[in-house]
């Protein structure tokens, strides 16, 4: 599992994922572990840039044939971007999660980061975990 | 560990995604539930349904049994292999199962046969409910515990299975009537499906099934899982039991009263009397509705119409519309236009005629 996992990014419980951009600000998206077990997804609500976020708060939703799932903001701060091309293709999320299916940036209030966030290894252990 | 059906392991050696359905494991999808639901809708899927019930029913007296015990009129079934679509009801209306009847050939001088294909999750209720009544009949309750259902659903199903027949029985098979069905050696193909496509369900013994899927898989035919299932029976318009169906409402409230037969006035079926004053009262009805706004309709959402509450009895992303849909049950003679909540937010949808898509086609303005 945890070979399949880049291991450049952070991680939350809630099956986010978090990139650190050379331009400091993070970008946002859901696990590889998250599109499979939601299955194909065909629409997705990102937050509108300029809104202020909380760690932990629900901050965007994404619906797979199957059912809504709420995507929680891993960090503090404020939306820089989102995804628009998600509005018509929601499928990028399933096609390329950790690429072309990223769903937000943050600009990360200042004092903030990674710090609670899982890493790779322990990511993939909480997977191992789910799983049994 | 539920129950497992013949195809079980075929399904897991498939890489289905296996979920709990009703106490069975079941195949959710192969990989995509939206590639499954395009496939049936543009060339040919198949479905294990071997967790539905099979009820073989004889006697010399199972006409008038089921005369008793139906809604619909098994009168109208004119002639051996016909079929008809019935609710099953308690005495005060509530639905107890929506099954599917076939006449069968005499058994023997006399005696009258049939076969009900019943829901999974009834399957047991359904042969208690119907043992306890058809004693007092004389009639033989049978459930066939040892055939298979296969599902062979869309424009070119008919072509797959007739494919794999002899020159005679390919004939036959071809000729043969929506609703109806025939036994061609040990398997009974019924032209009927839950899907709004042409198809075939296909019932033969057990230990026959893993070929057939194998023969029909070697063709191309692609295994379609409840996920699709789902999909294409909410845009064909087609109620679920335990969704748009159950114990607590009968069917006028349910979308059925057209598979009700009223008439004639002296045949007393079980619930009769409760469905004739629904019939009456009608507060409530089935409708579909297409969401005119950005989002996914669920199951259980509130609704709001010009004469009250109402609430989805079954919501989804309909993959032929790319649209969301539904099935609510809201009050009779509500305006076009209503609103439902989603995650509490109220958004706009509109009252549309069902089917939403048949055979391969949108039915509705978009």
């Amino acid at each position: 599992m945890s070979d399949t996992l880049p291991d450049d990014l952070h991680y939350t419980k809630s099956h986010e994922w978090v990139r650190r951009l050379p331009g400091g600000e993070f970008e946002i998206g859901i696990t590889d572990h998250a599109q499979q077990a939601l299955g194909d997804l065909v629409f997705v609500e990102v937050p509108a840039p300029g809104r202020r976020v909380a760690a932990g708060e629900a901050c965007a939703v994404v619906e797979s044939v199957k059912a809504a799932s709420d995507i929680y903001s891993p960090v503090d701060g404020v939306v820089l971007a989102s995804n628009a091309a998600l509005a018509d293709t929601p499928e990028l999320l399933n096609q390329s999660p950790y690429g072309a299916g990223w769903l937000m940036r943050i600009a990360v209030d200042a004092g903030g980061g990674t710090g609670g966030l899982l890493d790779a290894v322990a990511y993939a252990a909480l997977l191992a975990e789910e799983s049994n | 560990m539920g129950l497992k059906t013949p195809l079980y392991d075929t399904h897991v050696r498939e890489g289905a995604k296996i979920v709990d359905f009703g106490g069975w494991d079941m195949p959710l999808h192969y990989g995509s539930q939206l590639d499954e639901h395009h496939a049936v809708r543009r060339a040919v899927g198949m479905f294990d349904v071997s967790h539905m019930g099979v009820i073989d029913l004889s006697g010399a007296r199972a006409r008038e049994f089921l005369r008793s015990l139906l809604a619909n009129d098994v009168a109208k079934l004119a002639a051996p292999g016909r079929g008809l679509y019935s609710c099953m009801l308690r005495d005060d209306g509530g639905v107890l199962d929506d099954l599917i009847v076939y006449r069968l050939g005499e058994t023997a001088p006399g005696e009258t046969a049939y076969r009900l294909v019943v829901n999974a999750g009834t399957r047991d209720k359904d042969r208690d409910w119907i043992s306890a009544r058809a004693a007092a009949y004389g009639v033989t309750v049978q459930e066939r515990r040892d055939l298979a259902l296969l599902a062979v659903q869309g424009p070119a199903a008919r072509d797959h299975v007739a494919a794999l027949l002899p020159p005679a029985q390919r004939e036959v098979l071809l000729g043969l009537p929506v609703f109806c069905a025939v036994e061609l050696g040990e398997w009974f193909i019924a032209r009927t499906g839950y899907t709004g496509e042409d198809g075939l369900e296909i019932a033969l013994p057990a230990d026959a099934v893993q070929a057939l899927w194998a023969k029909l898989r070697a063709a191309g035919v692609t295994p379609v899982g409840l996920g699709a299932r789902d999909t294409l029976r909410l845009e064909a318009g087609l109620s679920l039991y335990g969704s748009e169906l159950d114990e607590a409402h009968d069917p006028i409230a349910s979308g059925l009263a057209w598979t009700v037969a009223f008439d004639p006035p002296e045949r007393r079926f079980i619930g009769r009397d409760a469905v004739l004053r629904a019939r009456a009262a009608a507060p409530a009805q089935l409708v579909g509705l297409l969401l005119e706004e950005r989002g996914i309709l669920r199951s259980h959402q509130a609704v709001s119409t010009d004469r009250g509450p109402g609430e989805t009895t079954s919501g989804g992303f309909a993959p032929t519309l790319g649209r969301s849909i539904a099935l609510a049950r809201i009050p009779t003679g509500a305006a076009e236009r209503v609103s439902v909540a989603i995650r509490g937010k109220p958004v706009a949808a509109r009252i549309v005629k069902t089917p939403f898509v048949r055979h391969g086609r949108a039915l509705i303005t978009l």
